[in-house]
């Protein structure tokens, strides 16, 4: 292969890597979205809440394994308390979205402030598991193994979610209760439970994010607002709502980052914004949504 | 008393929507609420389900009370919706949406003999050949047939059919008609709130005509046609 060649497909890989993971965080966003008309602005944070938890678990055992298992855990189960405690009352409220709204803002600001306190404002580093951390060889490119895994392990979920969205009852009453909740409680389904689950399944996969991503990101405070921007952005894009949108978008994105940062560096961060005016412009439900 | 709503008050913000409703239906009868639009027709059915839950009244099922209950605890009593604006899972198929209304862990009542997709196939004989097919895929009275189905997979005793005539062409308006009467013989009780008077009259055994968010008139549908001049100032003339 050609030097042009395989930076093409470093670059490529690349760009699938931050895609899946940007799938990862989306979808549980969309999902949370599409029941519970709640835009979750903490959810990036659990993201970063558990790349947080991933550190202290490593520094404490020393086994990427067990922080792989346990940080989404605890994350998941926050965010079940959460949307049990706190998510309920606001929406019982009466004060419509707003309350969701404020909520979930003031959740990702304590979340912060929180980890500050915690972890200190210092970049933290996490290391690779040594079975992950060599190069592999591709068609002469040497490449990262730790990247092919997180692909790898994103595809695992995927397909888990899969599983339970379209061969179980309760994939069922999620996929029903993403496009119409008070239909499915007319049926006799009690709706909160189903929320509270898909709260804290969204959020352990946010969490599944945070640790794959934190051998090649900086653990630093600002990790949720990054990461919660772009989400947002393949949220948009895809659909509101809409997990095969967000799957499209997230991919589609994950490249567009990549290869963008190697020929317009200068326009890196803005080409996202550029592509999801570009889409709206055109289609204001997003690519696979049907709501404004 | 099989089911009995008693001064049911519900507000919509500020709008004083009903007003002292009260209402019953008896085992077995066909029950029409009746009046032009905005009356408060439809948020008598949603007022019962839970949807839009009254302030003040009573409400009792079978002996039980279901006043303020959540949406799902109406339902799993024996209660079924049958929307008016259908309101089918448009991303699931057809056997899918009609699998989502069995109550699981819900015992059917004793005395009716359980829906399942074979009986509602039989009943809705379009369904069967589209039940791979997505609800959006669906014509305006194959959404039609598919609520029905949808909500007597779940065994009600009590169903709440709101317009289910509603634009729909007079072919299928007599189906839908004849599937009403067709359930209501398989001893399922029958709230219907109906525009088209004729399909009202057809097979409702009493009605109740609502005038702005009050019963103007209650009686059976040969008393009510005995009254033109009420006809007159609460129905459409048509």
């Amino acid at each position: 292969m050609s030097p042009e060649l395989q930076m093409y497909l470093a670059q490529g890989i690349h760009g699938l890597a931050y895609g899946m993971l940007l799938f990862l965080v989306a979808s549980g966003l969309t999902l949370i979205f599409g029941m519970m008309g709640i835009l979750n602005i903490a959810h990036a944070s659990f993201f970063m809440l558990s790349a947080y938890l991933c550190v202290t678990v490593l520094n404490a055992t020393g086994s990427y394994w067990l922080s792989l298992f346990l940080a989404p855990l605890g994350v998941a189960l926050l965010g079940v308390l959460v949307e049990r405690f706190m998510l309920r009352r606001a929406q019982a409220s009466g004060l419509g979205h707003i309350a969701e709204l404020l909520l979930t803002l003031g959740i990702a600001l304590v979340m912060a402030e929180a980890i500050k306190l915690t972890w200190g404002t210092e970049g933290l580093q996490v290391m690779a598991p040594r079975s992950l951390a060599g190069l592999v060889n591709i068609g002469g490119l040497e490449y990262p193994i730790y990247r092919l895994f997180i692909i790898g392990l994103s595809l695992v979920v995927l397909a888990v979610l899969s599983l339970v969205l379209y061969r179980t009852r309760l994939g069922t009453i999620v996929r029903a209760a993403v496009s119409d909740p008070d239909m499915v409680s007319v049926l006799g389904v009690n709706t909160r439970r189903v929320f509270m689950l898909v709260f804290g399944l969204g959020t352990w996969m946010a969490g599944v994010a945070g640790v794959a991503a934190a051998p090649i990101l900086t653990v630093f405070p600002g990790l949720a607002d990054q990461m919660g921007m772009d989400a947002f952005v393949v949220v948009v894009v895809g659909g509101f709502g809409s997990l095969f949108g967000a799957l499209v978008a997230a991919l589609f994105l994950g490249e567009l980052n990549a290869y963008g940062i190697q020929f317009i560096p200068k326009l890196s961060p803005v080409l996202m914004f550029a592509f999801m005016a570009l889409v709206l412009a055109f289609k204001p439900t997003g690519l696979f949504g049907d709501r404004e | 008393m099989f089911f009995r709503a008693s001064n049911l008050n519900t507000y919509y913000g500020l709008i004083h929507a009903l007003q002292n409703i009260s209402l019953n239906v008896e085992r077995g009868e066909i029950v029409s609420l009746l009046g032009r639009n905005g009356m408060g027709k439809s948020t008598t059915l949603k007022s019962i389900m839970g949807l839009a839950p009254p302030q003040s009244g009573v409400i009792e099922f079978q002996g039980q009370s279901i006043f303020q209950a959540p949406c799902h605890k109406v339902a799993r009593a024996g209660v079924g919706l049958v929307p008016q604006e259908r309101r089918i899972f448009p991303h699931l198929t057809v056997e899918e949406n009609l699998l989502m209304g069995v109550k699981a862990g819900c015992a059917p009542p004793k005395d009716l003999e359980p829906w399942s997709l074979k009986r509602v196939y039989k009943h809705f004989n379009s369904l069967e050949r589209r039940s791979r097919n997505k609800g959006f895929q669906l014509s305006g009275g194959e959404q039609q047939m598919l609520a029905m189905g949808r909500a007597l997979m779940g065994n009600p005793l009590l169903l709440l059919v709101d317009e289910p005539s509603e634009g729909l062409a007079p072919l299928l308006v007599r189906e839908v008609r004849d599937v009403l009467l067709q359930v209501n013989q398989a001893g399922v009780s029958i709230l219907l709130v109906e525009h088209n008077l004729k399909v009202a009259m057809s097979l409702a055994h009493r009605c109740y005509l609502l005038g702005k968010g009050f019963v103007a008139f209650e009686g059976s549908m040969a008393q009510l046609q005995a009254r033109p001049d009420i006809m007159a100032k609460y129905l459409e003339v048509s």
